[in-house]
Parts: C-alpha cells; structure tokens; sequence
C-alpha cells in the first residue's frame, strides 16, 4: 500500500532522555503512539488518526475517527460510503474498501476487520505481526442493533478498548425502554411536538429502525442534517419507512409527531417555531439525570451506542487478553478493574475523540 | 412500583406545571389503591422512615462494591442515592417487582436492626429506576418538583373538585387515602372533616390596578398594612395547636416560641414575622427560620417570630368565615383584647378618607417590615383562592437600579430555546480605584416576549465564554432592575441579596460604565 500524495508523518514518540509511559511497555515494539494517533510502524499506517496522514486504517465514520484528507484510507465499504458523503473529494486520495472479515496483508502486518456493533460499518481493528494478535476495539457496544452487524470478540494477546461508558454507574437498559418511553410521553402530551435530539450518523437510524420495530408507522420528521445519512442507511437495506424533512412553515404543524434533529438543534432557535415541545435526547449519558437535567432535557433516552459497564468488562473477559489498554472515556476505573483480575493495564491517552454517546 | 418510578423518572424532567399536573392525574387514574395512596403521601411529604439514612446506603453499597469504583462513579454522579441505585449489581429478580404499597409498609414497620437486609432484599428485586425511587423515598426528599399543594391540584382536576375541598379534608386522613379517591372518584361519601385543628385555604388577594381605583369607593374598604413576611394560619383547640403556611403545610414544630400559650379555640389568619422588642425586623431574619423541621434556643433566641393578626376565622367552634370583614374584624379586636398573647399583635387599620389619601400613605411607607398595603372589602367573606374584588393587594413602588448583563442560562420548557436567566452586576471600586462589576442578582422575569427575543439575541451576538447552559457576555448592556428591597446578605459575593428582582426595563440608551455602583445599592438597605 503506498501513498499516493503527501509525505509520511513523522512518528512522535516522546523524547529519548525519558523512561517510556507505562503504555508504551504494554504496547508491541510495532505499535507505537504518536501526535498523530496509533501507528503501526511495521505496516506504515495510522489507525484513526487525529490529523490528515499518509495512509489511515479507519474503523467507522464518525467525524472524530474518520478526519478527511488522508493519502490512503482503508475501511469497510459502508465506512468509506459514509466518508464519502461526509467529504465528497476530501474523503482520502484513494479509498480501499476492505469488506469485513478479510485480511488484509500490508508490509507483513495482516489487518482485518471484524464487526463493532456500533454503528453502520463499523469494525474492530484486528493486527496480526510477528506472533502477536492486537485488537483495536474503536468504539463498540454489544446491544443487538437492526442496522448494523453484532460485535465479534476476537481472542487476542493486547485488546485496545474504548471506555466512554467506563464507570459501573452505566448499565443501560434495553434500548425498549426508551422506545416504550417515547411512544408513552406522545400518548400523554399528544398536542406537543416530540423533538429528539440524536447524533446524524447512527443513533438517528437506530431509533427510527427501533421505533418501527415496536410498531410505530406515523412519518417520522427529520432535521435537515439528518436526511443524506437516512438515505444512505436506506441504499444499504435498513428499513426506515416514511420519513419527511420537516422544514419551514411545516414545523407550527407538528404537535403530537416525533421530529429528529441533533442535539445542537434543540437549543438552536431552530426549535422555536414547534407547538409546545417536549425536548427529548438519545444518548447514554441521559442514564445520569444530573447530566440530563443540565441539558435542559425533558424526556431523556437512554440508547446508546458504546458499550456500558457490563459490556466493557464482560468483553474483556472473553477477548482473553493477558494485556489491556483503555482508551477514549473513563480509563480509570476500568485500569483499575482489570488489573484486580490480575491483567495488564493501563490508560492510553488518545486525544481528540468526542465522548458522543 | 414501575408506574411509581416512572412517575418519579417523568416528573423530574418536567419543567411546565401543567405538564406535571397531566403526568399525576395520569398516575392517579390508571393506579390502583393502595399503590396510588402511598404514592400520594410520599407526593405530599406525608411518609417517613426514621430508621434510614444515607450511612445505612453506604454501607449497603459498600458490601457489594469495590470502594475504589464506587469513589470514581460518586464523583462522577454527584448523588448518593443515584449513584447508588445506578451501581447496585443487578440481580435478575422476580418478574413482577414488588408493589409500592407492600414496600412502604414493610419497611415502614421494620426495626432499626432488621431495616437494612429488608432494603437490600427490596433492591435486588427492582431496577435501576425503581431503585432510585425506593431509596429516594426512604431517605426523604423526592425532590421532584412537586408541592403537597401540586399534588392536591393534580387531585382536585381529577375529582373535578376545588382544591380548597381537599385542603379541607386532607389533615384528617391517612395514606393510603382510600376514603378520599373513593370520594373523588365517586364511589363514597366525602369524608368527615377533622375537629377544627385542619387547615382552611386561604383567601388571597389580586394587585390593584391604579385604573380600577375611580370605580371604588373608599367608603366600602378597609386598609391595613401588608407585612412582609409569611402568611400563615394559627389554629387551636384544647390545648393543641397547628401552625399552617400558606399552601397548607404544617409548620408548627419549626416555631413552638409561636405556639407556646396558644391556650385558646379559635382558628386565626395572619403574617409570621421575626420582631425583637416590638420592632418587625426584614424578611431575611425570618427566612433563618424557615425550611426547618426543628429548631435550636440560638435561632429561638436570635430571631424570635411573632404573628401579625390579620383575620379571625374561626372562635368556640364556630366558623365564622361567612361573616362579613367589618363583623369579622370587630370579633378579632375583642377577641385579641380578651387573650392578650405575648407573641400575636393586632395589624392594625389604616385610616384613610380618599385614594389620594391612602396613595400619600403607602408612598410614605419605607419602614422595614412593610411591603404595602391591603385594600379589603368591609363585607368581603372569607373565601379560598384568590378572587378578583373583595381583596386587592396595593405593594409600594419598586426600588430601581441599573445594571449590567454579565450572564445569561437557557430556561425551561418553552423557554428552552431562549436565554431567559440573567446576572447582572453593579460597579465595585477598590483602594486603588479599579472598577470592576461584581454579580448582584439574577431575574428571570419582568420582561414582554418581545423584549425576550430582543434579549435573547442580543446574548447570542455578544458571547464570550461558555460554561455548560450559561453563557458570559460582553458587560456591555444595562438592564433597568425592579425589587421590592435589598439585604446584607453574607451568602453572595456582593454581600447583597434582592427580595423579587425583575428587568423592568432595557437600558440601550445607557452606557454600562454609567451602572450603579454597588455602594449605590447598599444604600437602598431599609433601616432596621
């Protein structure tokens, strides 16, 4: 795999004179953290990286992963497809798409991709060199989701592992609860608009696919942000049914539906115009009421797209990994679980990813 | 138990009234007795648990989980029974959690010693919401929102009576208040009112239009001066004494330097107010008393309360509230004579002879302890709720200072959208000469829509920081305050508090450096 444009980044590994941080013992000699991210020295290729690079490996396209203008992307078809709409021309110099399950060989690293369960073509990152297996887990959770597919544990020597949920105070409930909630809350206040705020790219599609599930068949109003993605999730078979772009003049009219929008819109003056708004959101943060309160929330969701407390730890159980790096999220409480089981562990200070959730 | 603690889950997050108001009846009408009772008393602040407190939690917690994680995710959390509920591990329990009722009297009736295992065993058989819902009602607090005096309304909507009716009832009845949904619902007789100690709903009174003032005749009204401090009613028979707020609760146990020698039967209605040697001192001494269960010689002996009696509702069992005011006041003036009480005073009358008259009075009026003046109808009978006519409530103008906006927070609700909250600050100077502005007051009212949005967008155009809902703006717009009084007040910055600030009006005109200064305000403190 070789650049097409762009110089190769410069790996900053910190300077000589310093012991390692301690993350870096955990790490193999062929993995190495730099300004840019995670870099895989052997294959010559930065896992999402933080700033454009020569070649990236992407696991999904969530803006905080998937950065625009890299030389060389390799990602899941449906990834790059999100890219692509995201970026249009910035998307990379050349997209590779690497469906998911197949290895890949680059300069004697085997990489492949295996399901994440997060959201529409995500993956784990799995890195095979000299005898060692690592896992970059990118961001995951375990929940069944209808639109995408289920999260694989790979057993494995080092698993990198997100922990944005990394507290045991987040156990989130079955993604039911939350559509029984909502459809409960519309029977109550059916003269108000129901405005939930949702990320664009995958909690959107999970709820309107959830919400069909239990039977909801009214058309669902979407925020202008939200449609492109919709559309794409439709191409790629997900079944989201009557959906409208509520715009204008339209929105006096919505009392008693349910409108999607992201969660900057609903302070936005973009929510003046609905009839007496119930202000909801679909996150896991709305598990802790202070946080949801503080957002002016008042019908919090509690759907989430990342793994909780139970979900993390369990995984890293069966992922049987001797060593264990947590980053993105609440490392230190699950550094400090995994090492009374007796494991490895340590933070890994990656910067740069959202705590969305 | 779920409906409960979806209830609970609901009404926290509610902002609007109405909303909470649509989520109890809700409630009420598709849960059965006595689930719904207990719901009702813990609602109204009527059930307690004295054995459990928040080291029993802990020490519950503590068996179960590792000290380190529990640490990390209180801090993170903020609150000890939300965390705890979130982090207690969940064991798979029953299908069908147990019911609310079974829940409250089991562990209502249990013993210090066997308390703890019975909570525990409760918890492992609910969910995270339920167990949020348990340990927040047992600890105390639901802190939800929701007034005794909601609860009733949200009631009365659903019996389709006057919440007075339930007021008039209610110190009567027990949870599960079985008698009182059958009543409601249609299904019983109202149940017998209780022997005279109860509370009686008050009469309130609208303001006084100055425009009204040609189509009254002074001849028919009575003046007297509006105390600043809280309404409340005093009853008592053989021996037994209540003190009740203004919405109904029971405060007697917050101010037994009030009730001791209320030997007498008679129910009365009037101002509660800190006075030392005769002489009202302002609202900020009462509200030391306030909001307590109990209270300490110190706070007895520093801030000492007394009623300014007002009206006489009710004397040797007989209820007098459809008398006329003249009548009624006659008989308080005897009756007051005859008792001779160290801690009531008689309000007295205002004599007037025209409005002018009573406008040069009330404009006169700048003591301490005086918010206004009350204009009644000398044949007004005493009914609840605030009815527009027989009682009008006349406040004296507002001091006024100018500001500058410094803050602004998103509001609630409707106003979710719209930066509705603002801190404003005056100009404090220091040794050297350095003026900066120091926050004195936050308003959230006062102002037209129009003049909303004009607000609102001007804060978004002037940002400079933000911290979570609250944005810092340029300190570069003055804002007109109205309140009723300023107080030293050791709990903000400017060592200044505001009773009932509101924006009366927008300074576009004014250039921030021209604001008032601090020292400007400190000088509108009252005498005392």
């Amino acid at each position: 795999m070789e650049a097409e444009n762009g110089q190769r980044d410069d790996p900053v590994t910190g300077s000589d004179d310093r012991p390692p941080a301690p993350h870096t013992r955990l790490l193999p000699n062929w993995l190495k953290l730099t300004a840019q991210g995670l870099w895989c020295e052997a294959g010559d290729f930065f896992i999402d990286p933080g700033r454009a690079v020569a070649r990236a490996v992407i696991t999904h396209g969530h803006a905080d992963h998937a950065r625009p203008g890299h030389g060389h992307v390799l990602a899941t078809p449906e990834t790059a497809a999100i890219m692509r709409i995201r970026y249009g021309d910035r998307a990379g110099g050349t997209i590779d798409p690497l469906p998911l399950g197949e290895p890949r060989r680059i300069d004697g690293v085997t990489v492949r991709f295996v399901p994440a369960g997060h959201i529409l073509g995500s993956a784990q990152v799995v890195l095979e060199h000299a005898g060692t297996r690592v896992v970059v887990s990118g961001d995951f959770k375990r929940q069944a989701d209808p639109t995408c597919q289920p999260f694989e544990p790979v057993a494995c020597d080092l698993f990198i592992t997100e922990a944005t949920f990394g507290l045991p105070v987040f156990r989130h409930p079955p993604d039911a609860v939350a559509v029984d909630r909502l459809l409960t809350s519309l029977s109550t206040f059916p003269e108000r608009a129901h405005l939930v705020g949702v990320y664009a790219l995958g909690k959107a599609q999970r709820l309107i696919a959830l919400l069909r599930a239990a039977g909801y068949d009214r058309t669902i109003w979407l925020h202008g942000a939200l449609t492109r993605l919709c559309d794409l999730y439709r191409e790629q078979g997900v079944f989201l049914g009557e959906l409208a772009l509520c715009s204008g003049g339209r929105r006096k009219e919505l009392a008693g539906e349910i409108v999607l929008c992201p969660p900057a819109a609903l302070a936005d003056r973009w929510s003046r115009a609905f009839p007496d708004p119930v202000i909801a959101m679909a996150s896991g943060w709305m598990q802790v009421r202070q946080r949801a309160r503080q957002r002016g929330v008042e019908l919090p969701l509690v759907i989430s797209d990342h793994a909780d407390w139970d979900q993390l730890t369990g995984t890293i159980r069966e992922v049987t990994a001797p060593r264990v790096l947590v980053t993105h999220g609440q490392e230190d409480a699950l550094v400090h679980w995994a090492r009374s089981l007796g494991l490895e562990a340590d933070a890994l200070s990656l910067t740069g990813y959202d705590d969305g959730g | 138990m779920k409906a409960f603690s979806a209830l609970l889950d609901a009404l926290v997050f509610a902002p609007q009234r109405s909303a909470k108001l649509r989520l109890m009846q809700r409630y009420f009408r598709e849960t059965p007795d006595p689930d719904r009772g207990y719901a009702l008393a813990a609602l109204t602040g009527s059930l307690s648990f004295p054995h459990a407190k928040p080291a029993l939690i802990r020490a519950l917690v503590a068996e179960r989980v590792d000290p380190a994680l529990f640490a990390l995710s209180y801090d993170y959390v903020g609150d000890l029974a939300e965390t705890a509920a979130l982090i207690w591990p969940a064991r798979g329990g029953p299908a069908e959690p147990p019911r609310l009722a079974a829940m409250v009297e089991t562990l209502g009736s249990a013993e210090k010693g066997t308390l703890p295992g019975l909570v525990a065993e409760t918890l492992d058989q609910l969910d995270e919401s339920g167990r949020l819902a348990l340990l927040k009602l047992i600890t105390g607090g639901l802190r939800v929102g929701v007034s005794a005096r909601l609860a009733k309304t949200a009631l009365a909507e659903l019996g389709d009576v006057e919440v007075a009716a339930i007021e008039e009832v209610w110190h009567g009845l027990d949870p599960p208040y079985t008698r009182l949904f059958a009543w409601l619902e249609g299904r019983g007789a109202r149940p017998a009112e209780p022997g005279g100690l109860g509370f009686r709903p008050m009469m309130l009174a609208t303001p006084l239009e100055e425009r009204d003032l040609p189509t009254l005749d002074p001849a028919d009204h009575a003046a007297e001066w509006k105390w600043d401090g809280i309404r409340v009613q005093l009853a008592s028979r053989g021996g037994e004494a209540r003190l009740w707020s203004r919405t109904g609760d029971d405060i007697t146990l917050a101010f037994p330097d009030v009730i001791a020698g209320a030997a007498f039967d008679a129910v009365i209605d009037g101002e509660l107010l800190v006075v030392r040697g005769g002489v009202v001192a302002p609202f900020s001494h009462l509200q030391q008393r306030l909001n307590r269960k109990t209270v300490g010689t110190k706070l007895l002996e520093g801030y000492p309360a007394a009623i300014m009696v007002y009206d006489l509702l009710a004397w040797d069992g007989e209820d007098i509230r459809a008398l006329p005011f003249a009548e009624r006041r006659r008989r308080l003036e005897l009756w007051m004579e005859r008792m001779a009480l160290p801690r009531l005073a008689l309000s007295p009358l205002v004599r007037f002879t025209s409005w002018s008259d009573l406008a040069g009075i009330r404009a006169a009026a700048r003591g301490d302890g005086i918010e206004g003046l009350m204009v009644k109808r000398w044949d007004s009978t005493y009914r609840a709720g605030r009815l527009k006519g027989p009682w009008f409530k006349w406040k004296r103008e507002p001091l006024t200072v100018d500001c500058v906006l410094m803050y602004a927070q998103r509001g609630h609700g409707k106003r979710s959208s719209f930066y509705s909250d603002y801190t404003f600050g005056c100009w404090l100077e220091d040794a050297g000469g350095t003026r900066t502005l120091v926050p004195v007051g936050k308003a959230y009212f006062g102002f037209t829509d129009a003049e909303l949005a004009e607000l609102d967008r001007w804060v978004r155009a002037h940002t400079v920081d933000r911290f979570g809902p609250v944005r810092a703006v340029r300190p570069e717009l003055v804002l007109e305050i109205a309140f009723d009084s300023v107080h030293l007040s050791s709990r903000h910055k400017s060592g200044l508090a505001m009773r009932f600030p509101r924006v009366s009006r927008i300074r576009r005109d004014k250039p921030a450096a021209e604001a008032d200064s601090v020292d400007a305000l400190r000088a509108l403190i009252a005498p005392i």
